[in-house]
């Protein structure tokens, strides 16, 4: 039984982040450190005629330039790392290094700028219709394996759509199953809504940064990334060197939430200036650009038809989802939120159909719960509006609909590996008072009124065929080498907490490696998409067990017998027939280096990473190795879900929307770390209430610009916006397809509580369903008093 | 910058000037965290940049540089003040305390400290030192806040991660242990 798995700990990075000891990227200096500034496009799309650069490299102070002719071009949409044809305004077009951030200002103050201006789009729709304006001078949409491409619809799928439904011309993506016009004939009820949910950015409280310098042949950087190991291949083609060449150190992250998950282009620039001038270069990048190059969630326009049953089962799901993806494509999220409905409401049978459109607008990429979170605050108030007309509750149409362990995901009808929704449905209801609470929802005091609502939210949560790697030195320390990054959840550590609980370490005999990829830290997936808890635990463990097994051969081979004949206890290896022979873990790590061969590193698995195994060859003859590929397989996909139940006040007069109390539940498998969990069921919400409420990107549509670029306009929420006590629950079954259970949950916990305050606002407006989000407070005001809305209804880029 | 297709935006402003040192004593001194500290500043120069950039002291940090986010948190005096927004020459004559400034002698946390590591406060940690920073000040004017009281006044503090409930629970932890001990 793990002793230390499951519990609560001192998570050993915590201390720097209270005391100012952290490193982040911008914190590091350098003798001789140069500062890069950037030029970046004052349009949303334009073409570099011409650079004057005459007075800026005169400028005491000033170093160097970098265009984008000297960095390696990149292939795909806005992948640039600097570019002569910007296709969104804040675009890199070049950079200047001087001696201190203030002159290289100056420096591209000084610069003149030749520009053409090109046609732009912010409206994917708008891009749709003949003769629409295309991001790209080659099209509007990107296709795979094939790059731009030109997608318009013909006027007839523009008038074929009724008032304010979505026109559905040809898509990009389509898959179903089951029988979906049976499924519709035996429905009782269908809701057809159209739906729009606003693009929204990351910002992350640390603005991207990157310092970078040569040594030997190799380039360092200090970086903000979530990731470690998996950072590392992107950043090598950036640079435009082998992987092998590259040091890479990210031991802290001031927050991604998928916007950093990956190497992202302008992470280069410092080591191509540094390459250039021969000085180290730090990039500090303000608040500002961060709302241009530090990404964001995609928008949705959207249209979804659902057929119910009496009980209230889904028979069908008919959906179609436009994508906004910005100036680079997007990613995946129109295809992963349909994907979320098969699995969260297990439709009978379902179409889905999708198209990504590209407007010059900020690139956009993976925000916590990518396509799920959107698709979540669309669908669940329209499973209360199908539960109102059913004479159903909130919680009983959610549980009907549920999936199980049977359930099956997605356009291949993928097998879960554990699904528990129900469970946490009830867990939920019954520490809610849910009866109790719904009693009294929609009771008035003056002009507030109370609502009680729940909601859901899922992502896949898991991974395998990653490495783990450990080593005993003859010290007797249990190093728990760790490549895949420290996003701020604690489970780079938590899970490292498996391989001590294998080994029957003690805690303080342990130390996580991590942070600085020459210290020999294994190829691991980034810390993204839910999925450390279950892909890390299963790394760590695998890697133990083979530290284990060499352990039990060490002593077979100091005391005779068999591996079989030992055990491990207290830090000492011992024969179970004869416990006085025995050998601590110190004394077999400096036996493992005398020994050699796969003891000590000198050979390594042969389908371990090269990564890994590089990581090894750094580490040979310092103790006893334990390495492996997770090889254990995966049966099915592993589903994170979690549920919000939340009571609120709204103000019919002002708007204003008071969090009275909010409860979420997770079903995580084993919780890993109990206080871990409670801080992101809770911070998860806290991004979900913004995402509903406030969030949004803006951008003028006559000149391109924007209008939400600090974060006063693009309004996270703060203290004030939030209750100040929040509890949660789990519902702690375990995943049979990990060691210890264990699955995510990172992602959905943000959907769960988007989507209960988007329910609850329904709740206390009468079932009032608002197409949108999100829910701004002159909507509310709108709705109640009957005034119509200011935006059209599949306008972007509303206040 | 100069772009040719000025048209675009409106009519084209003249540039602005390069800060001057001219009239500024840039040799100044500054107490900071109970140190003298001699330290050339430009005119224009904030006390974040002072901080981060000139003293070495990166626990101050700049999430936004405009007075939004609350990361660049320092005490003026006893007061929690935006470090991003002040002319490090006005405060010459001030005492000025950092993160780095908080712990004792033997590395002994400040109260705030350690119960933001026993309640996990922080999550990516960004934001820390900002928010140890104002609640740090919080106690010294209101030893035993109400939490809505300590709500209020960390409310200048942004937290991306949402950590505002553990945070909160870190502050009225050190109140409660600070009163106790």
């Amino acid at each position: 039984m793990p002793e230390l798995f499951g519990t609560d700990f001192t998570p050993p990075d915590i201390r720097g982040k209270v005391t100012g000891a952290a490193k982040y990227a911008e914190d590091f200096r350098m003798d001789g450190l140069l500062h890069c500034r950037l030029l970046t496009s004052p349009m949303p799309h334009a073409r570099v005629l011409n650079i004057d650069l005459t007075e800026a490299l005169g400028m005491a102070g000033v170093v160097d330039v970098l265009t984008a002719n000297e960095v390696p071009e990149q292939p795909g949409a806005a992948t640039n790392i600097l570019t002569n044809e910007p296709h969104f305004v804040g675009e890199p077009i070049l950079a200047v290094a001087a001696i201190d951030e203030t002159t290289a200002q100056n420096a591209i103050e000084a610069i003149k700028l030749d520009l053409e201006p090109l046609p732009f789009c912010v409206d994917p729709l708008e891009s749709l219709r003949p003769g629409g304006p295309n991001a790209y001078l080659e099209g509007n949409t990107v296709v795979p394996r094939e790059g731009v491409q030109e997608l318009k619809w013909s006027e007839e799928d523009f008038e074929e759509a009724q008032e304010g439904q979505l026109p559905m011309g040809v898509p990009g993506a389509e898959w179903s199953y089951g029988d979906l016009e049976a499924g519709f004939s035996e429905a009782v009820l269908s809701l057809d809504e159209t739906f729009v949910t606003a693009s929204h950015s990351h910002h992350s409280m640390e603005p991207r940064t990157a310092l970078a310098y040569w040594e030997n042949g190799k380039c360092h950087v200090r970086g903000s990334t979530q990731s470690q190991s998996f950072v590392v291949p992107g950043l090598a083609r950036y640079i435009g060197i082998e992987p092998e060449n590259v040091v890479y150190v990210a031991e802290y992250c001031g927050g991604g939430f998928g916007s950093k998950g990956s190497a992202y282009p302008i992470m280069a620039i410092p080591a191509h200036m540094s390459k250039k001038t021969g000085r180290p270069v730090l990039m500090r990048v303000s608040r500002a650009e961060e709302y241009f190059l530090g990404s964001a969630r995609p928008g949705f326009q959207g249209r979804i038809k659902m057929g119910f049953r009496e009980d209230g089962r889904i028979s069908a799901i008919d959906l179609y989802i436009v994508q906004e993806s910005g100036s680079n494509g997007g990613g995946g999220d129109m295809g992963a939120a349909a994907s979320a409905v098969s699995i969260v409401y297990t439709p009978l049978a379902m179409r889905y159909r999708g198209l990504s459109v590209l407007t010059n607008t900020p690139p956009r990429g993976a925000q916590r719960g990518p396509g799920q979170n959107q698709i979540a605050m669309a669908v669940e108030p329209l499973l209360d509006k199908a539960a109102h007309q059913l004479g159903l509750d909130l919680v009983a149409i959610r549980r009907i609909n549920a999936p199980t362990n049977d359930s099956r995901y997605g356009a291949n009808r993928q097998p879960v590996t554990s699904a528990h929704l129900r469970d946490a449905l009830d867990m939920g209801a019954e520490q809610f008072d849910w009866k109790e609470r719904r009693a009294r929802s929609g009771q008035r005091n003056g002009s507030k009124v109370r609502a009680t609502a729940v909601g859901q939210a899922f992502h896949s949560a898991g991974s395998n065929g990653f490495d783990g790697l450990v080593r005993i030195t003859p010290d007797g320390i249990l190093h728990i080498h760790s490549g895949v990054g420290n996003l701020g959840t604690y489970s780079y550590a938590s899970t490292a907490r498996v391989a001590a609980d294998v080994l029957k370490y003690d805690w303080d005999n342990c130390h996580i490696v991590r942070g600085n990829s020459s210290l020999g830290l294994p190829w691991n997936l980034g810390q993204f998409g839910s999925n450390t808890s279950f892909t890390m635990t299963r790394t760590n463990y695998v890697a133990a067990m083979d530290a284990l097994a060499k352990l039990k051969d060490i002593a077979s081979i100091e005391f005779g017998g068999t591996a079989e004949d030992f055990d491990v206890s207290g830090e000492v290896v011992y024969s179970k027939s004869n416990p006085s022979r025995r050998m601590s873990y110190a004394q077999a790590a400096q036996k493992a280096i005398e020994l050699r061969g796969r003891y000590s590193g000198h050979v390594v698995p042969d389908d371990i990473n090269p990564m890994t195994a590089r990581a090894v060859s750094s580490l040979v003859d310092t103790g006893l190795i334990g390495v492996a590929r997770d090889n254990m397989g995966q049966r099915g996909m592993v589903p994170a879900l979690a549920v919000g139940f939340i009571e609120i006040e709204l103000d019919t007069e002002t708007g204003k929307i008071e969090i009275i109390d909010y409860l979420g539940v997770a079903d995580c498998g084993t919780v890993t770390h109990p206080q871990g969990l409670a801080t992101q069921i809770k911070g998860g919400a806290v991004m979900g209430f913004g995402m509903a409420l406030t969030e949004r990107h803006l951008y003028d549509d006559v000149w391109g610009l924007p209008g939400s670029i600090g974060l006063y306009q693009a309004k996270p929420p703060s203290y004030l916006d939030v209750p100040s006590e929040m509890s949660w629950a789990a519902v702690d079954i375990a995943d049979p397809e990990n060691p210890v259970g264990s699955k995510g949950i990172g992602e959905p916990v943000m959907g769960c509580s988007a989507a209960a305050l988007l329910c609850a606002i329904s709740e206390a407006l009468e079932g009032h369903y608002f197409n949108r989000t999100p829910v701004v407070i002159d909507m509310i005001v709108n709705a109640y008093s009957g005034q119509p809305q200011s935006h059209t209804p599949l306008q972007v880029n509303t206040q | 910058m100069t772009v040719s297709g000025a048209v675009y935006f409106g009519p084209v402003l003249p540039r602005p000037n390069p800060l001057s040192a001219q009239g500024v004593e840039r040799l100044i001194t500054l107490n900071v965290n109970g140190q003298t500290r001699r330290v050339d500043v430009l005119p224009g120069e904030t006390l974040a940049m002072t901080l981060r950039y000139k003293l070495g002291l990166t626990g101050t940090k700049l999430g936004c540089d405009r007075a939004e986010c609350g990361a660049c948190t320092v005490l003026i005096g006893d007061v929690n003040h935006y470090s991003c927004t002040i002319l490090t020459h006005r405060i010459k004559d001030l005492e000025v305390t950092t993160v780095e400034g908080l712990e004792g002698p033997s590395g002994e946390l400040h109260p705030v400290q350690q119960a933001f590591i026993d309640e996990l406060s922080p999550q990516c940690g960004f934001c820390t030192p900002g928010q140890v920073m104002s609640a740090v000040a919080l106690l010294k004017s209101n030893p035993k806040p109400t939490r809505d009281e300590a709500r209020i006044a960390l409310a200048g503090n942004l937290c991306r991660c949402g950590a505002y409930d553990h945070y909160l629970n870190g502050v009225m932890r050190a109140a409660e242990e600070t009163a106790n001990a």
